[in-house]
């Protein structure tokens, strides 16, 4: 078996794929009513554009920032605004949110209209209607698009990557989105090459996809900047410094950002957000998502309304199959734990899985230094070690021995056979020595 | 909020990733490091009948029982059912030779669970590896039936062939040392039985190959260049069990890649020092308590390069 390019260290766990990956996308029966909040991506939140009893159409811009990094959000269906309010978020905080109830007619606003020939467009332009689409990055981190583009002036970027991996186990969403929407994906990635003003780009899957692979090699064939990588299918392959490793064989430095050593990676959901901003105006508003994992009767991929509760797309999914016991916004390594399924889905949300029991230890033992968390680490740490300085409160010792290289994939705990809380020690202590070194700063 | 899809009693739980684990435990682990014990276990009861089971059975016994002693005193939870204890015990009993006094064993198992492991915090917390520091004690204690070998199955007097190498004259072919039909302690006779159970013991990813391929890598290196023969050092005394089944210890071995190599090829070089220069014929414990002390350091020296520690061509 030939195997693909990849980094070294990461773990193989079981992938479950097979649930949905052959389930062609289910365009979701429109909800009632849907929940926006303000900030669904990494920087300054949004400011209402619109109050309590506003008409709003389909696609109308409802929420803006003056900050840089930052991305305006829009009206996913036409309707009424019944509040702007606070609501809980995925993110487990309550945020304000804008409350649109859906009166089911899909008036579209008129600023919405097609950009015209990719050809005809300049870089500013694209970048612009990037912003203005809303576009952040849908692999899960959700940073604002535009902001990846426009790299300060000493930065040359000369290769752009796209993220296909889809490496969590459950998450088919880019499956089948490579599939079903290969033409969209390339001229995705055409425009954010143009908007960056390169001629080189890589499209990095996983050789657990070689359908996927098949249908991107075809849609690429006329373009020969672009080339489709076949990766090996390990996890975190899709975690952007390992991706760069792989294909590139360069490492990002630490503290720095891929633009440092020339590189920009976009998730595939991404480059398809922006080929719909281009060739029919529409703004970020929907998404695929996965819903799956053996708490869901009929697992799917859905294609969702930004703002659709969990509850609805669970629904879609044929309801819960049993009683939850966990229910995961992403994939099981790094999603985030749900306590109210009324959450609405955002912008960074790639699927929703449920657990129906716990596969995860609850009770830590003492390390016996199989040094287990050491051959996974993919940054190439010594996570034990790490872990028990942050459990000392000995930071400095922790920062030493690379706390802040962790990428917080979760390798470390998911092979430790003591079960010992390794990425979480390592979480907290990032957090502790950050908020240290904003206080002696400020 | 209406959340028309869950029971009302549901409690969902919350924790951060990740949500799966690969199912391992530590004593999944140590008892399969027990299996890989049991083809040198057979080997051993077969060439030394009665007193290889039984000298088992009371190292066994004595490192459970004083586990379990220890921790109901000081009030700590209750660990015997771990393996760890088991596994010390077996390695002990296989440190051993056949006709050492019961008695002299289970004191063996003793010192190794308290002083060896159970003094510094139990499991995960001792430095040294506690069957060695039971060997170790009771080679001090009792030096003379420590030393004491038989020839297997008829129980006649002889010697080990390090021994007859210290004397300059080999008897044993290397035939009866691969399958263990010379004189030593009960685990290290038959170099087949050792290398089935470190077949398993790598296939499992138990140990690390890194160890056992630097440790016996600079034994053979280093009888090459003084015109010995590494076969012989290879299947000679206790190298082929330390070097699968102690230097790799997990607790009480390097944790990096680099310092594993380094802590197999500073072994190599003790035992070959203590082989050829040294007062006993054997050194393989020694040069691994040695190694073991030296552990906390080789750690350190040899944290690895975290990724994206690099020059940065501007």
């Amino acid at each position: 078996m030939s195997r693909g390019k990849t980094f070294k260290g990461g773990i193989y766990p079981a992938c479950h794929k097979e649930l949905s990956s052959g389930k062609a996308i289910l365009t979701m029966a429109l909800p009632k009513e849907v929940v926006v909040p303000l900030q669904q991506h990494i920087g300054a939140p949004c400011s209402p554009l619109v109050k309590k009893g506003d008409i709003v159409n389909k696609g109308q811009k409802i929420g803006d920032s003056e900050a840089f990094i930052s991305a305006p959000i829009h009206a996913p269906v036409s309707g009424v605004v019944k509040a702007v309010e606070a609501r809980l978020h995925p993110s487990g905080c309550k945020t304000q949110a804008i409350v649109i109830e859906n009166d089911g007619e899909e008036r579209l606003d008129s600023s919405v209209a097609p950009k015209g020939d990719l050809e005809a467009l300049d870089a500013g332009t694209i970048k612009e209607i990037i912003r203005e689409a809303g576009i952040v990055g849908l692999g899960g981190a959700a940073f604002p698009t535009h902001v990846k583009l426009a790299p300060p002036p000493d930065k040359k970027i000369d290769v752009l990557i796209i993220n296909g991996c889809e490496c969590e186990p459950y998450l088919t969403c880019d499956h089948r989105l490579m599939l079903e929407q290969s033409e969209q994906l390339v001229y995705g990635t055409r425009a954010i090459m143009k908007a960056l003003g390169i001629d080189k780009a890589f499209i990095g899957i996983e050789d657990n996809k070689l359908d996927a692979i098949a249908a991107m090699e075809k849609a690429v064939a006329q373009y020969s900047g672009i080339q489709v990588v076949a990766l090996r299918t390990k996890y975190p392959q899709g975690a952007e410094k390992q991706l760069i490793l792989a294909i590139t064989g360069k490492e990002v430095p630490v503290g720095g950002l891929p633009m440092d050593i020339g590189i920009e990676v976009n998730n595939v959901g991404t480059a398809v957000a922006v080929a719909t901003a281009i060739q029919t105006g529409i703004p970020l508003i929907e998404r695929i998502i996965t819903v799956s994992g053996e708490g869901v009767r009929e697992p799917q991929n859905l294609l969702v309304r930004i703002g659709t509760s969990f509850n609805d797309a669970l629904e879609a999914a044929g309801g819960l199959n049993g009683t939850p016991k966990k229910v995961i916004m992403g994939g099981p390594l790094t999603g985030l734990t749900q306590f109210d399924l009324s959450v609405p889905i955002v912008k960074g949300t790639s699927g929703i899985v449920v657990f129906n029991t716990l596969k995860t230890a609850t009770h830590p033992e003492p390390c016996i230094r199989c040094g287990r968390c050491v051959d996974v680490c993919p940054q190439y740490l010594v996570p034990t070690n790490i872990a028990q300085y942050v459990d000392a409160n000995m930071l400095d010792a922790a920062a030493e021995w690379g706390l802040l290289n962790c990428c917080e994939c979760g390798c470390c705990s998911y092979v430790c056979p003591a079960n010992r809380f390794l990425v979480q020690s390592l979480k907290l202590g990032k957090e502790e020595v950050r908020a240290e070194r904003s206080k002696q700063t400020s | 909020m209406e959340n028309n899809t869950l029971a009302p009693d549901t409690r969902l739980v919350l924790s951060t990733g990740p949500h799966v684990s690969d199912q391992e435990s530590i004593s999944g682990i140590m008892y399969g490091v027990v299996i890989a014990l049991l083809p040198a276990l057979a080997a051993s009861i077969y060439f030394f009948r009665f007193r290889a089971l039984w000298l088992v059975a009371v190292t066994v016994g004595a490192c459970v029982l004083t586990e379990l002693i220890f921790q109901k005193v000081r009030g700590k939870p209750i660990t015997i059912y771990d393996g760890s204890a088991i596994v010390t015990g077996l390695l002990l009993a296989f440190n051993l030779p056949p006709t050492l006094p019961w008695w002299m064993a289970a004191v063996g198992g003793v010192v190794a669970i308290t002083l060896g492991k159970q003094v510094f915090g139990g499991l995960g917390h001792n430095p040294f590896n506690p069957a060695l520091v039971g060997r170790a004690f009771l080679l001090a204690a009792f030096p003379a039936p420590m030393i004491t070998w038989t020839r297997p199955i008829d129980g006649i007097a002889t010697v080990t062939p390090l021994v007859q190498l210290q004397m300059g004259r080999i008897t044993s072919t290397y035939w009866d040392m691969f399958i263990g039909n010379i004189g030593g302690c009960l685990g290290e006779t038959s170099a087949l039985a050792i290398l089935i159970g470190g077949a398993y013991l790598l296939y499992k990813n138990y140990i690390d190959w890194r160890i056992p391929v630097s440790y016996l890598g600079t034994v053979g290196i280093i009888a090459l260049i003084l015109g010995q023969n590494p076969v012989f050092h290879w299947l000679a005394g206790g190298l082929l069990l330390g070097a699968f089944f102690m230097a790799t210890d997990m607790v009480t071995t390097p944790i990096t890649h680099r310092g594993k190599w380094l802590f197999g090829i500073g072994a190599g070089i003790i035992l070959m020092v203590i082989r050829l220069w040294g007062g006993y014929p054997e050194g393989v414990s020694y040069s691994i308590l040695l190694m073991n002390g030296l552990t906390p350091l080789l750690n350190r020296i040899t944290r690895p390069r975290p990724y994206g520690e690099v020059e940065i061509h501007a």
